[in-house]
């Protein structure tokens, strides 16, 4: 507590913490930064993927045909992770088919493809302009309805995430945007100050907090300027400005930038009192509440010297990458790349007819002159460079001796699953190595080994299980038989004590057996005698077992 | 339309192991210019020897490893073991010293142990190793600077020694190495090793011809160069400062103390720092990064074992000079100093 109050008084200083390593790769935000956001012409068709976040998917709730208005709600969301989809604009369902998404596999995925009709029509919005009355478990439930997703990340649902039951230090509000080429957090901090203050509030009024850091990368005065204003005196809200530096906006990274702390492996920010939502995340969030508004549509940055026309475009989601292309004067070199994400960590894609999703924050067309495609890839010298510029403080060249060596059990050890995979390691190695790749090859393949091993031991498990019935099975049937076996020498003990001259004719050693004989023939004689048709098959078996 | 794949990320900050090595390169150019001006043209021919046999031996190790035969080369890290061979060695050694050592550097301790990036050992070092070992006459012929020697060679001379180990009038290096009293003169460190045991000061050895204002003459110029070279690779980033200072701080502070107690039996730091091999040690072949440590701590400490082995050496091991043998045993504390310097990783400190 005495932390935050400091900061109270020292509104607007600098940052308290540093984080190793980072490298300082062209920026080349202006393009992007410098121009208004542009409304784009409606494309011919809208792709949207039913699943397009972290989570399963939810169910469909329309049909092929059907006429779907601005903001209806197309699927249901299922289970716990999952978010619902919306219509981001009035028109036909033309198509329920598997479609190439926006993920670096490029693999087909269920996709709901709206024809829109031009007119833009809206359905049924539930403005809620003053929330301050109303429940949070209530607001929770706007903001999930709506399919937020965190628009800076992995694409988490927004509502679960504020969902979470601990008392906050700080919220974070991430403005830093530190990949280059991309300033669509620039240009929205730049024209809607107010709707993130206004998101930013809600959220605070969420999760109770009564400290937001909400920072910014020195290198946006614009975005600096604007959210300064927009704060104006608010003594709750503090606006840091952090030094210009891949990866600050990274959320360890920017973490430790702002509050000196490190977030312990394998936890959560919400484990040391933190929260961090993106700008636009807040944007959308002011969107949902005060209009009622679902999550249709997000800035996405479009540049690179492929284009003409470089620059931010309010992008409906589902829009295909072709259309944004086509929009921006498009004209291909050879071999061209189309990268979704920024130069650090976006990922190719292979086709353009991917759309845009929730998490989409860039598409680049370089030129090679541009983003020149590294050289082959050499040996490594083991120069330690990127161990210097490891925001992690990993050691980036034994991870990769490892990973080549498939050795799983050391690289764990070497705490590859840290990696936060921003790229600055292969950014600077001069062997032209590309590392990330080899960590993510090497994760998927621990956390593949992970999973045979979980099979195995659940396999081994209800082996055993089986076993244990079986045997267990087995030792009350001969449990039961040593009570039957029991019970019939009484009888039989019962009845020798009346004829005394039967017993001393068997010898003591086969006593056992000769007893189930005469216990055989005693009940043979007894069932002839009552006549009785009760046989109980207990009875048979244990004869059977008796003789074994 | 369909693009092309590439991993992420995409571009890159443009420095690569060639073009780093390219720099150390450039950056030896002033030692070597120096060396050249006081020890004749011959290391040139040296030089011209090691290039070729490093070029044929580089190639002829791919081919055998079933690997392209120039895509070795295009590192230029064989180039670098070459160089800095035929700059260690006495510039009128025979033909065959240099072609024996960069053959040993390159087939033996890089190739067999797995090629580039796989070596323990400094390759240059190694073969440098091997060649005192083997011809320590050959290898101990250092001629007396050429401004207080009685011979100079010009370039035809200094070839005709180096093929024939003759000059064409008839000289052999050991009478080239004769001074005006025709008492062999020997490099500077060797010189205060001899007298020291023969019961002169410090005081008197600094007399001789072999030194004059800082250190010895002329070696003292050779090792400025060589830092000159250093301090460019420390701007350019091609090499980071650790190593060397850990190299010059274990090496000076040790000497320096010793100086203090014993002032005429001991060399105070400046000598030790301009004599010798201790730049081109400190700067070229210690920051090897393939057989050096690889964290910045543990760079420090590759550095300091260095030099106080060097100090420990010169002061009381049998070789005047020892940047080599300390090389090669703080190679060998590589994988231990490593282990015991690993970085504490984001979120897993206190």
């Amino acid at each position: 507590m005495s932390g935050s109050q400091t900061m109270n008084r020292d509104v607007n200083t600098a940052v308290i913490g540093h984080f190793p390593g980072g490298v300082h790769p062209p920026e080349r935000k202006q393009p992007a930064s410098s121009k208004p956001i542009r409304k784009l012409a409606l494309p011919q068709e809208l792709i949207l993927p039913v699943r397009q976040h972290i989570g399963p998917s939810g169910k469909v709730l329309v049909a092929i045909g059907e006429r779907v208005d601005k903001g209806q709600r197309l699927t249901e969301a299922g289970l716990s992770q999952g978010l619902p989809l919306h219509a981001p604009t009035s028109g036909i369902i033309a198509a329920i088919e598997e479609h190439p998404t926006a993920h670096a596999s490029g693999l087909p995925e269920q996709a709901i493809v709206i024809q829109p009709d031009g007119e833009d029509r809206w359905g049924n919005k539930h403005a809620l302009p003053d929330y301050h009355d109303v429940e949070i478990s209530r607001l929770l439930e706007l903001i999930q309805e709506a399919g937020i997703a965190g628009l800076g990340g992995a694409g988490f649902p927004t509502a679960q995430k504020l969902a979470q039951q601990k008392p906050l230090k700080h919220l974070i509000i991430n403005g830093v945007e530190c990949e280059p080429y991309i300033a669509a957090d620039d240009r929205l901090m730049q024209e809607h100050a107010d709707d993130i203050i206004a998101g930013t509030r809600i959220l605070q009024y969420i999760t109770r907090c009564d400290s937001v850091l909400l920072a910014i990368e020195d290198n946006k005065p614009e975005a600096i300027k604007a959210i300064a204003e927009a704060i104006g005196d608010d003594p709750q809200i503090h606006l840091k400005v952090v030094p210009t530096k891949y990866p600050s906006g990274g959320e360890k990274q920017l973490i430790e930038l702002l509050t000196g702390d490190q977030v312990p492996s394998g936890k959560l920010p919400m484990d040391i009192g933190l929260l961090m939502q993106n700008v636009g995340t807040a944007y959308a969030v002011k969107r949902a509440i005060i209009h009622g508004e679902p999550l249709l549509e997000r800035v996405v940055t479009v540049t690179g010297e492929s284009l003409k026309q470089r620059g931010n475009v309010w992008a409906l989601l589902g829009t295909p990458i072709q259309h944004l292309l086509d929009e921006s004067g498009f004209t291909p070199e050879k071999k061209q790349r189309i990268i979704m994400g920024g130069p650090m960590m976006g990922f190719t894609l292979p086709s353009s007819e991917v759309p845009v999703i929730k998490t989409t924050n860039c598409i680049m067309a370089p030129t090679e002159q541009e983003l020149p495609s590294p050289g082959p890839e050499l040996a490594c010298i083991r120069c330690g460079a990127c161990a210097d510029v490891c925001p992690a403080t990993l050691q980036p060249q034994q991870l990769q001796w490892l990973a080549k060596a498939k050795d799983y059990d050391e690289l764990e050890k070497h705490n590859l699953f840290d990696c936060i995979e921003c790229g600055a390691c292969a950014y600077v190695c001069p062997s032209e190595i590309p590392l990330v790749h080899y960590y993510r090859k090497a994760k998927a393949e621990v956390r593949n080994i992970a999973r045979e091993k979980a099979k195995a031991e659940q396999a081994r498990k209800r082996f055993e299980a089986r076993q244990e019935r079986l045997e267990r099975e087995k030792q009350e049937r001969l449990e039961r038989h040593r009570k039957a076996a029991e019970e019939r020498k009484k009888m039989q003990q019962e009845k020798a004590d009346k004829p005394e001259s039967k017993t001393k004719e068997g010898d003591d050693k086969p006593a056992g057996k000769s007893a189930a004989v005469a216990a055989a023939i005693a009940r043979a004689k007894a069932k002839k005698a009552a006549q009785a048709a009760k046989d109980s098959p207990e009875e048979d078996n244990s004869a059977k077992g008796n003789e074994s | 339309m369909s693009f092309r794949i590439a991993p992420s990320p995409h571009g890159h900050n443009q420095r690569t192991t060639s073009e780093m090595m390219r720099w150390v390169c450039y950056a030896l150019v002033p030692g070597v210019l120096l060396q050249s001006f006081f020890f004749g043209p011959g290391i040139w021919f040296q030089i011209i020897l090691a290039l070729g046999t490093a070029v044929l031996a580089e190639m002829a190790c791919t081919v055998a490893r079933d690997r392209p035969a120039f895509s070795a080369l295009r590192d230029n890290t064989a180039i670098v073991t070459a160089i800095l061979l035929a700059i260690s060695i006495p510039s009128l050694a025979p033909w065959w010293v240099i072609v024996i050592g960069t053959l040993f550097a390159i087939v033996v301790v890089k190739h067999v142990y797995g090629g580039m990036g796989q070596n323990l050992f400094n390759p240059a070092m190694a073969g440098y190793v091997l060649l005192l070992i083997s011809f320590p006459v050959q290898m101990t012929n250092w001629l007396p600077v050429s401004t207080i020697s009685e011979h100079s060679l010009t370039l035809w001379q200094t070839l005709h020694t180096i093929v024939f180990e003759y000059t064409p009038a008839g000289y052999s290096v050991e009478q080239l190495r004769a001074g005006i009293d025709g008492v062999t003169m020997a490099t500077p460190l060797d010189t205060i090793k001899t007298e020291l045991t023969r019961g002169y000061t410090l005081t008197e050895i600094y007399q001789g011809p072999e030194f004059s204002y800082f250190a010895g003459a002329g070696w003292q110029w050779i090792n400025l160069g060589f830092l000159v070279g250093g301090l460019l690779l420390i701007q350019q980033r091609i090499i980071s400062w650790h190593i060397p200072l850990g190299f010059l701080g274990g090496l000076c502070i040790p000497a320096f103390i010793a100086h203090i107690f014993a002032p005429d039996l001991m060399p105070g730091p400046i000598v030790h720092a301009l004599s010798g091999a201790t730049m081109l040690g400190a700067f070229f072949i210690a920051t090897d990064p393939v057989s050096a440590a690889t964290s910045n701590r543990g760079r420090v400490i590759f550095g300091l074992l260095i030099g106080f082995l060097i100090f420990v050496i010169r002061s009381w091991g049998g070789y005047p000079d020892a940047v080599a043998f300390a090389v090669l045993l703080a190679n060998m504390c590589v994988p231990l100093i490593d282990r015991y310097t690993r970085p504490v990783v984001y979120g897993h400190g206190d």
